[in-house]
């Protein structure tokens, strides 16, 4: 039974409302029947060091991706970390993380492919139910195994790989890494180890918006009207277009992804998971450079 | 090479057989725990940006400062932020690690102990190359520091 969805001012603006809960919704609701809170870090140990009282721990390396095939883990693997954390299909899962829920939104990125029905981010994330001075707790979960069924993967709907990219050249696309990176200067954000590409640059035809663009400084998201000005107005990207997000290797671009398909509403936005680490390797397709 | 061929490595040794002893999510408790332990760096470091240096390699913004004094003794000094625990484990293991050993021996210190000690499977092969980089790092600076002392 999923629990009922949050309602408030600036969540009704959103083209999808129900996929938002704020800490003040997560702390009132803990303990509920058919709600699993979900905390997916950077950092592999923050979870360790304390959590919301009842959350689980993802860990989007070791859990959600393949350890040998570069992709993420098919049905059966999903359906065995989902069993081992208790979360059962009809459960409403909140997720939430650091780093303005970079990771939390790469997670539902990752539910989303799966079909999970009800997977929502908290607002704000890990620092913001820290900035409240809210419960935290190192007591682990003690959720019961469930019988998550194997589900296969849909790679369609919400995922792009790279000769699809190719085929959409010319239509948006929207690059949320760094000014640096897009420019062609380096291969990785500023604070991240050099990485991954062969070739600096970016897909031609890609608008720079940076992914924490889209978050106010609390690490909540911007509102409708922001999101509106800086998705679509500025670049002429309309609600009806095929907007591919990319990054380094797909998870800030979930991020953006979240803010363009549930936010604003484009039914058709996609995150390109193989992102600069795979295009800015690849044999003869065009990049671009500069601003 | 193994550790185990330097006597005077024994610290490091027995850091990486707990580690191996146990469990894969017992493991993550142990790093918690040395990150608990990272030292507060002295009073006399506290501002002193310009002796520290970043290890880019990690994601989170972490200094060291590995001192070779005048004494020709080796001491390690770090400091990583509360929000990066696994960072900060990495440091403190070091910091302990290290500790008592002399510039030479720190230099012997294999390139790969940070893949032995079990951890690759519980953090990540992506997250133990911040580790790998501290400690490159930590060699390099020990050596230019030899350096005018032995001509």
């Amino acid at each position: 039974m999923p629990v009922e969805f949050e309602t408030n001012e600036k969540f009704a603006e959103y083209a999808h409302p129900e996929r938002l809960v704020t800490t003040g919704w997560v702390a009132q609701n803990l303990g509920r029947d058919g709600l699993v809170i979900v905390e997916t870090d950077e950092d592999v140990l923050l979870y360790e060091t304390g959590h919301i009282p009842t959350a689980v721990k993802l860990d989007w390396h070791t859990e959600l991706n393949d350890p040998v095939t570069r992709d993420f883990v098919d049905g059966e693997k999903f359906a065995e970390v989902m069993r081992k954390k208790g979360i059962s299909r009809g459960d409403t899962v909140v997720i939430y993380g650091d780093m303005n829920n970079w990771w939390a939104a790469y997670a539902l990125w990752i539910f989303s492919l799966f079909g999970h029905e009800d997977v929502r981010l908290m607002d704000g994330g890990r620092s913001k139910w820290i900035a409240e001075d809210r419960e935290l707790t190192r007591e682990g979960p003690p959720r019961a195994a469930s019988d998550y069924p194997v589900v296969e993967r849909d790679d369609v709907s919400l995922r792009v790989f790279r000769d699809q990219v190719l085929e959409h050249l010319g239509k948006p696309l929207i690059d949320v890494r760094s000014p640096e990176e897009f420019r062609g200067e380096r291969t990785s954000a500023p604070h991240l180890p050099e990485e991954g590409a062969l070739r600096p640059g970016h897909i031609p035809g890609a608008s720079n918006v940076p992914w924490s663009t889209a978050a106010n400084e609390d690490g909540t998201f911007k509102s409708y009207a922001e999101l509106e000005e800086i998705y679509l107005k500025n670049f002429g990207i309309s609600k009806a277009d095929d907007v591919i997000a990319y990054c380094r290797i797909g998870e800030r671009s979930s991020h953006t992804w979240f803010v363009l398909y549930y936010l604003l509403g484009i039914d058709s936005a996609k995150n390109y998971d193989g992102s600069w680490t795979e295009w800015g390797s690849s044999v003869r397709v065009p990049i671009a450079l500069g601003a | 090479m193994n550790t185990s061929d330097h006597p005077a490595l024994a610290v490091l040794d027995e850091i990486r057989d707990d580690f191996l002893s146990l469990e894969q999510s017992d493991r993550l408790m142990l790093l918690l725990e040395f990150a608990d332990e990272l030292p507060p760096l002295p009073p006399e470091y506290e501002n002193h940006p310009d002796l520290f240096e970043r290890v880019e390699e990690c994601q989170a913004p972490v200094y060291i400062f590995p001192e070779v004094t005048d004494t020709s003794e080796f001491r390690l000094y770090a400091t990583a932020p509360r929000e990066a625990p696994t960072t900060r484990g990495f440091a403190s293991i070091l910091v302990q690690g290290l500790s008592g050993l002399t510039p030479e021996q720190v230099i012997e210190v294999p390139d790969d102990y940070p893949l032995t000690i079990g951890l690759t499977e519980a953090v990540s092969p992506l997250r133990i190359r911040g580790m790998m980089g501290m400690l490159r790092r930590i060699k390099r600076s020990v050596r230019e520091q030899l350096q005018p002392r032995d001509l």
